[in-house]
């Protein structure tokens, strides 16, 4: 079905790979596929949230392909790591990362917001294969995460549990809550990703509810605390190897990132947690991100 | 009630090693036994009630039948949203008990005065909602909400109360109610652990001559639809008792049954009126403050009979 030029959505968003094909197995090309999917479904549907989608791609591309043992075609297998995006309203990047890699068609993302579909702006795992866990209300994912945690270590299973916070989402009494369970139950298969992009809803963080030392205030609560560039794909990925191997506590990755990252006029720019791009600022956005191309 | 459901729980657990009991750090004493007996199978989540129902939510994927256990408005209201969101919607194995209902804390003061659980809980989609109405309901009902599939709260009382059925319930399938008494001027409907009430109003009305038939509804939602219809069209006037509110309670419930039944029975709804108790007090004391003791279910009986 046609959505744009004469294009189905898939090859609209995949465009600027022809005539060949985006390698999604290389995190550098899956972050940028989030980005111009995350773009593209905010686009088409007026929705809110692109800047959080673009601060977090990285991230969730170096999980998708490098990290979390999932199975496309069985979402369902038991043995499965287990991935809460607890920053429900970036859901349009997990999303685009499920779909990229083969969970549901591309095609699909179109329907983001949409009357009668499932592709929620906060994340859904109502008839979404591969979402674990539905979000929105922020401060949910990590507890659920203590109990999935809890639950793999019981079974013996060797299956892992990972959590996407955002930084915001700090300001939730519920997530210190989850912290001190986590190092008291010494869940040493919980790794958790603050996508640390210094921004919330209305400002900067330390301008709303200070968070630094936010290292600090995670070690202190027990935790294995690994500090990187959020959006250095081999940096990430280094990162979560260490967590995977640390042993005795839970592990977080703040993750240091640009809310907006990717598109110069949304960068560190909080109009972009609710503005959606439409007319010249969605081409505009288009164009850099097509520039970018890996 | 709470010793009955440490009991029935015990046994369960016995069986089922995925049963998994997390306390928010309250059960002193209560909850040892089955702490020493099921030490795999017992978790303290510290005083953290939304990070516990998330907990629970997240052992439930596992796989796991998950009870969360505290007093009054703790398990419930302080992590509300983690029910509805976490456990209700993802349609999870999660139980979430409540020892303390009503005015079982009664002089501890309003923040542990549990008066309108039953009418928040039961708005939620996917809760069913048990409220037995002595240690024999209790036994009866703890191994049917274990076998309910999904989200359920269990709303108790206190231990110590008298049992007030005479015999062992046997095969009780919710959401049947149970007769305690027979009659044909009044029908007295029941949820919870003011039973004890309801049944005294009952034999103190029979005194005066009335008859009564007292019920009790073990379980809230869903609700004995049949029997509720039956007793609107059998009475002119019906009755009912809660330790809770009457806004969206048991009354509500009833009361959206005869209505949509076109019912012309007269409804009665006993129970908190739209208020906060300001005032302490034994469980009885408050209970009396507030017209829901026996003598004060029989004075109104007797009133609105003769109206």
């Amino acid at each position: 079905m046609e959505y744009r030029d004469g294009m189905t959505y898939e090859a609209w968003v995949h465009a600027a790979f022809e005539p060949g094909k985006p390698d999604v197995s290389d995190p550098r090309v899956l972050a940028w596929l989030i980005r111009r999917n995350g773009l593209e479904m905010t686009h088409v549907s007026h929705g809110s949230h692109v800047g959080a989608v673009f601060s977090l791609a990285e991230i969730m591309a170096v999980l998708y392909t490098r990290v979390l043992r999932v199975r496309p075609s069985e979402p369902s297998w038991p043995d499965r790591d287990r991935i809460i995006l607890s920053k429900g309203h970036a859901g349009a990047a997990m999303y685009a990362a499920l779909a990229e890699t083969g969970f549901f068609p591309v095609e699909e993302l179109r329907h983001h917001y949409a009357d009668g579909s499932h592709l929620s702006g906060h994340v859904s795992h109502r008839g979404v294969p591969g979402v674990e866990f539905s979000t929105g209300s922020l401060g949910h994912g990590l507890p659920v995460g203590v109990g999935l945690a809890m639950g793999a270590r019981m079974d013996g299973a060797p299956w892992r549990t990972f959590v996407i916070l955002g930084d915001g989402e700090c300001d939730e009494g519920s997530v210190w809550e989850a912290a001190l369970e986590g190092n008291q139950f010494q869940l040493d298969n919980l790794i958790a990703v603050v996508d640390h992009n210094h921004m919330q809803s209305l400002d900067f963080c330390e301008k709303t509810l200070k968070l630094e030392p936010f290292d600090e205030k995670w070690r202190s609560f027990g935790w294995h605390v690994l500090r990187v560039d959020g959006h250095d794909t081999e940096a990430l990925e280094k990162a979560f190897e260490d967590a995977a191997a640390h042993r005795g506590s839970p592990s977080v990755i703040i993750a240091d990132t640009v809310k907006g990252k990717g598109v110069s006029f949304m960068e560190n720019n909080i109009l972009w947690h609710y503005r959606t791009p439409q007319g010249e600022e969605y081409e505009a956005a288009r164009r850099e991100l097509e520039a970018q191309r890996p | 009630m709470r010793d009955a459901f440490v009991r029935a729980l015990m046994e369960r657990a016995a069986a089922d090693p995925r049963l998994v009991l997390i306390t928010g750090d309250l059960g002193f004493g209560v909850l040892r036994p089955f702490q020493e007996k099921f030490t795999a199978q017992y978790i303290n989540a510290g005083i953290a009630e939304q990070a516990m129902t998330g907990m629970a939510a997240g052992l439930a994927m596992t796989g796991r039948t998950v009870l969360t256990y505290s007093i009054g408005n703790f398990p419930t209201f302080r992590c509300l949203e983690q029910i509805r969101n976490d456990c209700a919607y993802h349609e999870l194995n999660v139980k979430i008990v409540c020892v303390g209902g009503g005015f079982v804390y009664g002089p501890l003061g309003m923040s542990h005065h549990a008066t309108e659980d039953i009418s928040v809980l039961r708005a939620l989609p996917g809760v069913t909602v048990f409220t037995p109405g002595d240690p024999s309901e209790v036994e009866a009902v703890v191994p049917v909400m274990l076998d309910t599939p999904g989200t359920c709260y269990l709303r108790l009382g206190r231990g110590g109360e008298p049992r007030v059925h005479t015999s062992r319930i046997t095969d009780w399938k919710a959401p049947e109610a149970l007769t305690l008494m027979e009659g044909q001027d009044v029908a007295i409907l029941s949820a919870g652990g003011i039973l004890t009430q309801a049944v005294g109003a009952g034999e103190e009305l029979l005194r005066c001559g009335i008859h009564a038939q007292v019920m009790s509804f073990p379980c809230l939602k869903p609700l004995d639809v049949k029997t509720v219809s039956e007793l609107g069209r059998r009475f002119r006037h019906v009755v009912t008792v809660e330790e809770n509110t009457v806004v969206g309670g048991f009354g509500s419930a009833v009361a959206e049954v005869l209505a949509e039944e076109g019912s012309g029975c007269r409804l009665h709804r006993i129970g908190m009126q739209d208020e906060y108790s300001t005032i302490v007090g034994t469980q009885q004391y408050l209970r009396a403050c507030y017209g829901m003791h026996a003598q004060g279910i029989c004075d109104r009986i007797i009133k609105w009979l003769e109206e």
